[in-house]
């Protein structure tokens, strides 16, 4: 059966090859131009003259733009029209778009667009969290608050508080692929787009948008990405419509590609965040109430920032049942980049703090931080083998009165409303302190560290409990097409976008299973506007959840078809009738899969379906902080040990042990690569990816030699990843779970054990800011060793 | 400029070729050749390694910077010729696709080429082999599976038969003095008769730096020579008291000389850029570039190098430490260049330490380099150079001083902590602050310390 079998990456013999097709490798027809963009100089301010001159008469150049060229909408945001594809004479950060150039080769727009005199009236700009919260400024009117319970009055009856707060930074996509999008031209004003995208669909609109044109006039086709991790959800939107402007302004096909340095500089990335808490808690390390302040830096523009921000209030909680608990959310404007979503979209942030707390606890109270997260998790399912049965609810709403959890009367109500019906944590967490030797290495390290004066180790574990559903609940659809043909292969297509996660792959095999067919018997194609409409972009982990079930539906559709017309053709029932190993089976009959789509053709069965998708029991009120936002959660847990320098605060992950849910995996291998990479990606994250912007709101690491990913040597000396063997409890595509965010927050344990080693060196809590570079870790270094 | 080298087998003759047309642009934008990829377009990613093989073996070198002229006369492997001329998969494909070691598949190419040639080359140190490869989906522990399964292989027919006979005669300038605005001296001397008539000229040695000039900075170089065809500017002569390295000898020719000479300089330099860079960068170029940050420096300090220049036929010898007047200034006139830089055999002391964000393939925050030498209980000799704490690769002169004729202890050491402020003040970058990198400076010499005494110190010794 090809659902659940290990198998490669479909393009993986074209990738090794080199011949995978990206963008940029498109051949692209004579007299093909290209573009780039003119950029701004300082943060904010005002455009007094913009002198294009010397950029007209650099050499190849076609066409020089400003806004006041563009032919109908200025506009590539996703959100609320606050995205000018050019300047409208106002400067809102360092990098902005202010001219496109469009000339005959890439290397020629490029020292073209260099040439622009620009003047500027110059505004201080906002760059900083502080900054922003001084002068007011932000997205929406205030900050969101979730609350439960009165966590204030927690707090005061609490035996024991802790309070702190921690910087977390942003974070740099840098997908190995720039952003990229090629326009052609076809008659009658059409326009055709190849870009690499997240979401096409989107892409359609924004093009439509700008070219007044009915979406029905646009198509745009997307094969594959070079990595997309969020930021090419909403960013490739400016590329894909300065192409198309540009290629109906000239008649051209037009091409555009960031150079990694532009790229870096103009496209958002992760929402930093400072978290501040205050926890109440019992002898036991149980909390009581908790109180978090999370401060995102949203940028300039709106963006993705909100469900961004909803999303960190979301996982507040992670893996707790938090009694008391209020959440204030402020979505702070300033003069940067505009950050986007990314792998995680905001719940990485709201984890770190809960995680935080967690560990503050347990070095308040001298206790194992395992013991700490247990105490506090969420009841398991019934059914579970757990330790307490849990408690239905019987209180009703948020903003009840404070609960006596004394007896350990969880309700397994989140925060925000939804019970958690699908804890899976105890046992993992149990199989993976046993798999990891995780009490006899906590001592094991304790003794190191009392023997040796320079280099300190740490030891951590942190659980996930990710939500999976898109929280604006509408986008929770797709759409499928599937053709059979008469010789038995199938064309598969749907809305999903393959940014290297292996979603195609995964759903060719829930295809091929549905027809009972080989896999190379279907073809997976070009995600493209004109073959399903009105797609979600592929996001928040729901590629294969979402496009699985449409591909199924479409399948399923078809194969009823065939079933119907074989039944009656061979006087057995519809049911009856099986497709496996190649072969449709009707009672004693037996024919290949290829005999029977040809007998289905010539007796004139449609072969041809499209599928359909929604996610069910979503219901989700996002002012109030009420509902349920999520069809279910996926789960993991690690346990990281470092080993730190405290001579220069290097640091290094000697071992990484992992546990990870992907329900009843439709592709082990694939999932299993999505836990690693996503491990590696959440601890660069927090530890050596540090964004850098200068006073006047310069990024000054805008390029991989100043912005440091995970590295071939920084992967965990010794890693040992394993799936959980368990079924969704809820109907998914064969009960599997959405893969592709929840891993990275497993490198939230990395960075919890370096803050372990830190503390070896003193008595006080570290209070490790991220991400955690030598830098930071020395200086966290120097102050337990003084105490403060 | 005409160019004649062998691509994935095949012979290719380019005529008039732009002196700074990079090999990446060329592949794919003239060729057609697409799988050879751009991710940074500065050497920093490895998307874009391509396989170049000529008299020194096969070398991983990034193609985004690599200059059409550098490739005159080699072997050029892309992705697309490191499967068989039927389309078989070289085993580091093969083990790519078996271990799931492709996601997105950007990288990948630049991880198969990078792959094919540390294979070729029997290497199995494969976190050096690809430190200059970034992948931002697997976590890298799928290509090291893969890395692994293949090594077990050998090498197939379609590389393994390789003769430098097959090479081209590279496209030369035939008997005429050299002219035009890019030349190629094959020896030292031409290229000393030409800079010094063309004093405005840029050296082009690696390109690991001048490549970014074009790349970044879209620069017109004006005047141009190629160094890689001076032979004699790579000699390593090595004698019973002294060793002597030719401006072109690049850093990867380095690391086995140190590893025998001196240890930790091989162990640093074996984090220096990346195999790409290592590959084709040059301690020569190190030198001359003047940046307070390169690696070389430093250590060559502490060792007491001599710096060996030359303008036409006058040669002068200098401390290299002299060498460094200014940020962005070298005692360096008009048409003179690097030659050669030398120091005296010596007892092992030396100790490098740099400290980066990152292990591998970052730019230091700081390095430090010491040799301290210490009889009866006593710091006898004491030479200590940093890069990242000056504008300049600079001598802590202040803490030297208060190190010498001192015992040998935690107490001088200590003693020597107001020292440091006057040798040094540093700056603060998006690298690091200026307070961090005197912190770090200062354990630096208590590191030293400490490993004098045994004491093991690095966190590349820990296991779990």
């Amino acid at each position: 059966m090809s659902v659940s079998s290990p198998l490669p990456h479909d393009a993986a013999r074209l990738h090794v090859t080199g011949a995978a097709r990206y963008v940029d490798d498109i051949p692209t027809p004579r007299g093909t131009l290209h573009l780039a963009f003119g950029l701004s100089g300082i943060a904010k301010g005002r455009i007094t003259a913009m002198d294009l001159d010397a950029v007209r008469a650099a050499p190849g150049v076609i066409a020089v733009l400003t806004a006041t060229d563009l032919p109908f909408a200025n506009d590539v945001s996703p959100s609320v029209h606050d995205e000018p594809l050019l300047s409208d004479g106002h400067v809102h950060y360092l990098g902005q778009t202010l001219f496109l150039v469009i000339a005959d080769s890439h290397a020629e727009a490029r020292r073209a667009a260099r040439r622009g005199k620009v003047s500027y009236e110059k505004d201080t700009p906002i760059l900083t969290i502080d900054e922003a919260l001084a002068a007011d400024s932000r997205f929406e009117e205030g900050p969101r608050i979730y609350q439960r319970g009165d966590a204030a009055a927690a707090l005061a009856d609490a035996p024991h508080t802790v309070e702190g707060a921690l910087e977390l930074g942003a974070q740099e996509h840098f997908y190995l692929e720039g952003q990229a999008a090629l326009a052609l031209p076809q008659e009658g004003g059409d326009m055709v787009v190849h870009s690499s995208t997240q979401h096409p669909t989107e892409i359609q609109h924004k093009v439509a948008e700008a070219l007044g044109v009915p979406m029905h006039s646009v198509r745009v086709e997307t094969r594959r990405m070079g990595g997309g991790f969020g930021g090419k959800e909403s960013q490739g939107n400016a590329l894909a419509v300065a192409c198309a402007v540009a290629a109906r302004l000239t008649g051209k096909p037009c091409k555009m590609r960031y150079d990694r340095d532009d790229d870096m500089v103009i496209t958002g990335k992760r929402h930093d965040f400072r978290i501040s808490y205050r926890a109440g808690f019992d002898d036991n390390g149980r909390v009581l109430g908790v109180e978090f302040l999370q401060l995102a830096r949203c940028g300039w523009a709106q963006d993705l920032s909100l469900p961004v921000a909803d999303r960190a209030m979301l996982h507040a909680d992670n893996a707790y049942w938090l009694p008391d608990i209020r959440i204030e959310s402020h979505r702070l404007k300033t003069n940067t980049q505009s950050a986007t979503a990314f792998r995680g979209f905001g719940g990485p942030q709201g984890m770190v703090g809960i995680e935080r707390v967690m560990d503050h606890i347990a070095h308040e109270l001298g206790l194992d931080p395992v013991e700490v997260r247990r105490r506090n998790y969420y009841d398991p399912p019934a059914g579970g083998s757990a330790p307490f049965e849990p408690v239905t609810r019987t209180d009703g709403v948020p903003g009840s009165t404070p609960r006596d959890i004394s007896e350990q009367k969880k309700d397994n109500c989140t925060p925000y409303g939804q019970v958690v019906e699908d804890f899976e944590l105890w046992e993992m967490t149990e199989a993976l302190l046993a798999s990891s030797d995780y009490a006899a290495r906590k001592r094991a390290v304790a003794e190191w560290n009392a023997s040796n004066p320079v280099i300190k180790k740490g030891l951590a574990f942190s659980p996930v409990k990710f939500g999976i559903s898109f929280t604006l609940t509408h986008l929770n659809q797709a759409g499928a097409l599937v053709h059979v043909y008469q010789d038995g292969s199938v064309h598969l297509n749907h809305g999903g976008t393959e940014m290297g996660q292996g979603l195609f792959q995964k759903v060719a095999q829930v295809a091929a299973t549905r027809f009972g067919i080989a896999l190379e018997t279907v073809k997976i194609t070009a995600t493209d506007t004109g073959k399903v409409p009105n797609t979600s972009a592929t996001a928040a982990s729901s590629g294969s959840d979402l496009n699985g079930m449409a591909v199924k539906a479409a399948c399923d559709t078809i194969r009823g078809r065939m079933a119907a017309f074989l039944a009656e053709r061979y006087q057995a029932k519809p049911e009856d009738v099986r497709f496996e190993a190649g072969l449709v089976r009707v009672g004693t009959a037996e024919m290949r899969f290829a005999e029977a789509a040809k007998l289905a053709y010539e007796n004139r069965v449609s072969l041809s379906a499209t599928g359909f998708y929604k996610t069910p029991k979503l219901a989700w009120d996002r002012i109030n902080g009420n509902g349920r936002p999520f069809f279910y959660f996926a789960y993991g847990a690690a346990v990281t040990e470092v080993a730190l320098d405290t001579l220069t605060g290097e640091n290094r992950i000697l071992r990484a042990d992992i546990l990870h849910d992907a329900g009843a995996s439709l592709n082990p291998a694939l999932d299993k690569g999505q836990v690693e990479g996503g491990y590696v990606q959440g601890a660069g994250w927090l530890t050596c990816e540090e964004l850098v912007w200068d006073d006047t709101g310069r990024l000054r690491t805008h390029a991989p030699s100043t912005y440091k990913i995970p590295a071939f040597s920084d992967q965990p000396e010794t890693f040992n990843v394993a799936l959980w063997d368990g079924r969704n409890r809820e109907d998914t595509i064969y009960r599997s779970k959405a893969v592709g965010e929840p891993p990275l927050m497993l490198g939230i344990s990395a960075f919890l054990a370096l803050s372990d080693a830190v503390a070896s060196c003193g008595t006080v809590y570290p209070m490790l800011d991220a991400p955690a570079t030598p830098e930071r870790l020395l200086q966290a270094v120097q102050r337990i060793r003084d105490g403060v | 400029m005409d160019i004649t080298f062998l691509l994935n087998g095949e012979s290719v003759e380019l005529r008039d070729v732009p002196a700074t047309a990079t090999l990446l642009d060329w592949l794919r934008d003239t060729r057609g050749l697409t799988g050879t990829k751009e991710g940074c377009n500065e050497g920093d990613c490895g998307a874009c390694t391509v396989m170049v093989q000529d008299e020194d073996g096969a070398r991983a070198l990034n193609a985004c910077i690599l200059f059409m002229p550098q490739i005159n006369g080699k072997s050029v492997r892309t992705v697309e010729g490191i499967s068989g001329p039927d389309g078989q998969l070289h085993p580091v494909q093969q083990a790519m696709i078996d271990q799931h070691g492709s996601q997105c598949g950007f990288c990948t190419p630049g991880f198969i080429t990078s792959m094919a040639t540390a294979h070729i080359n029997g290497d199995s140190d494969h976190a050096t082999a690809l430190a200059g490869n970034l992948c931002r989906c697997t976590g890298y522990a799928p290509i090291l599976r893969a890395a692994e399964a293949a090594g077990e292989q050998p090498v197939p027919d379609w590389l393994s038969d390789f003769d430098l006979a097959e090479l081209p005669a590279a496209a030369m300038a035939g008997d005429q003095p050299l002219t035009g605005a890019a030349v190629r001296p094959e020896t030292i001397i031409e290229l000393a008769r030409w800079y010094e008539a063309h004093p405005d000229a840029t050296l082009i040695a690696g390109a690991t730096d001048v490549g970014l000039w074009v790349t970044k900075q879209l620069r017109d170089l004006g005047p141009v020579a190629f160094l890689n065809r001076c032979r004699d500017l790579q000699r390593i002569e090595e004698t019973d008291t002294r060793v002597t390295l030719g401006a072109g000898v690049t850093i990867a020719r380095l690391i086995p000389l140190m590893d025998r000479l001196h240890p930790s300089f091989g162990a640093m330099l074996r984090r220096y850029g990346s195999a790409q860079v290592r590959g084709a960068a040059t301690i020569g170029g190190n030198i001359a570039n003047g940046s307070p940050i390169g690696d070389g420096p430093p250590a060559l300090i502490a060792l007491g190098a001599t710096l060996h220049l030359r303008r036409g036929g006058d040669r002068r010898e200098i401390p290299l430490e002299n060498f460094f007047l200014d940020y962005g200034k070298q005692d360096r006139h008009p048409g003179e260049f690097v030659e050669a830089v030398s120091f005296a055999k010596a007892p092992d002391r030396l100790k490098c330490y740099k400290l980066s964000k990152r292990f591998d393939q970052d730019i230091s925050a700081v390095c430090g380099c010491f040799d301290i030498a210490v009889e009866d209980g006593v710091a006898t000799e004491v030479r200590i150079a940093f890069g990242g704490m000056a504008g300049i690769p600079k001598r802590a002169a202040h803490v030297e001083a208060a190190l010498v004729g001192r015992p040998w202890n935690a107490d001088t050491i200590k003693a020597a902590d107001d020292a440091w402020t006057r040798d040094f003040t540093p700056m603060s970058d998006m690298r690091a602050s200026a307070r961090y990198r005197l912190d770090a400076a200062r354990n630096m010499l208590t590191r030293y310390f400490m490993e004098s005494q045994g004491l093991a110190t690095s966190v590349k010794e820990v296991r779990a």
